[in-house]
């Protein structure tokens, strides 16, 4: 029993270092946010890479959407309330409102 | 379509209606009661379908229709109290309202595809009738700053509006 437990505890390290070890080797994921106002998405961020968060903070009087044409994220803000999704692959992300569909963005992910 | 040249008339007369009747421009009491009552004849156009329709997409888009005409009328009352205005009755706000009541009517006898097709016809038109109230009267001739820039997103919204009407419509055939 005892030995089993260390043997678990012993995996369990080596996972941390594991993971430890990857995320030292990219850059550590970052949080970048988005302003919805007056009917329109806030400058989409600049240097968005895998594993970073997108959020959107939904200042508006408005219930939005940030919805990924690809079928990726569909996040769903009543006024005043923020959502994020962490984008998952590189490439061009077509975003936009369900409600609003005129309202649109794109996020380029590195 | 001759359904709906009755209030697209009723606002290219009354909003003119407003000026000439009195030589000036509307106030900005008189701008916020006519867009205050514009979004008021939506949100219950927009009830009307809620109570009446069966189509899934059509009362997603009445349901939008209410939650944003109630959103942009509450921040319209939010400005008016905080600026000591008191909206202003006037020909526009009647005409748009005696139209309206005439168009609820009509719908009421309608039901099923029938309606959801006259209802969304008429959403196209009335957006598009508002909008170019809003774009060529009422935010030209507000005079506070807060209003126009209020009306400015309404007239965004309705915008929007609009397009989803426009798109729905064409799913509906």
């Amino acid at each position: 029993m005892s030995a089993r437990r260390g043997f678990i505890r012993l995996l369990v390290a080596a996972g941390w270092l594991t993971v430890a070890a990857v995320s030292s080797a990219a850059a550590a994921p970052k949080v970048h946010t988005i302003v919805v106002a007056d009917m329109a998405y806030g400058p989409a961020p600049a240097d968005v890479h895998v594993g970073d968060t997108v959020r959107w903070v939904n200042n508006d009087m408005f219930r939005h959407t940030a919805t990924a044409r690809d079928g990726s994220f569909d996040l769903d803000m009543k006024p005043k309330a923020s959502a994020e999704t962490v984008v998952k692959k590189a490439g061009t992300i077509n975003v936009y409102c369900r409600f609003h569909p005129g309202m649109k963005q794109t996020l380029t992910v590195k | 379509m001759f359904k709906h040249l009755g209030l697209v008339a009723a606002l290219a007369i009354a909003v003119p209606a407003v000026v000439s009747a009195q030589a000036q421009k509307p106030t900005d009491p008189q701008i916020a009661h006519i867009a205050y009552t514009a979004g008021a004849i939506d949100v219950a156009a927009g009830e009307q379908a809620l109570a009446k329709s069966q189509n899934a997409d059509v009362r997603a888009f009445a349901e939008e229709m209410v939650r944003d005409h109630k959103a942009v009328n509450d921040q319209a009352l939010a400005l008016v109290k905080k600026l000591g205005v008191t909206p202003q009755d006037n020909p526009t706000s009647q005409a748009l309202t005696k139209q309206a009541e005439a168009k609820r009517a009509e719908l009421a006898k309608l039901s099923g595809p029938a309606f959801d097709k006259a209802y969304v016809a008429n959403e196209v038109a009335y957006h598009k009738t508002v909008n170019g109230a809003l774009s060529g009267t009422l935010i030209p001739d507000a005079s506070n700053a807060e209003l126009k820039s209020l009306l400015q997103t309404g007239l965004k919204l309705f915008q929007e509006h609009e397009m989803h009407a426009e798109h729905l419509m064409g799913g509906l055939k």
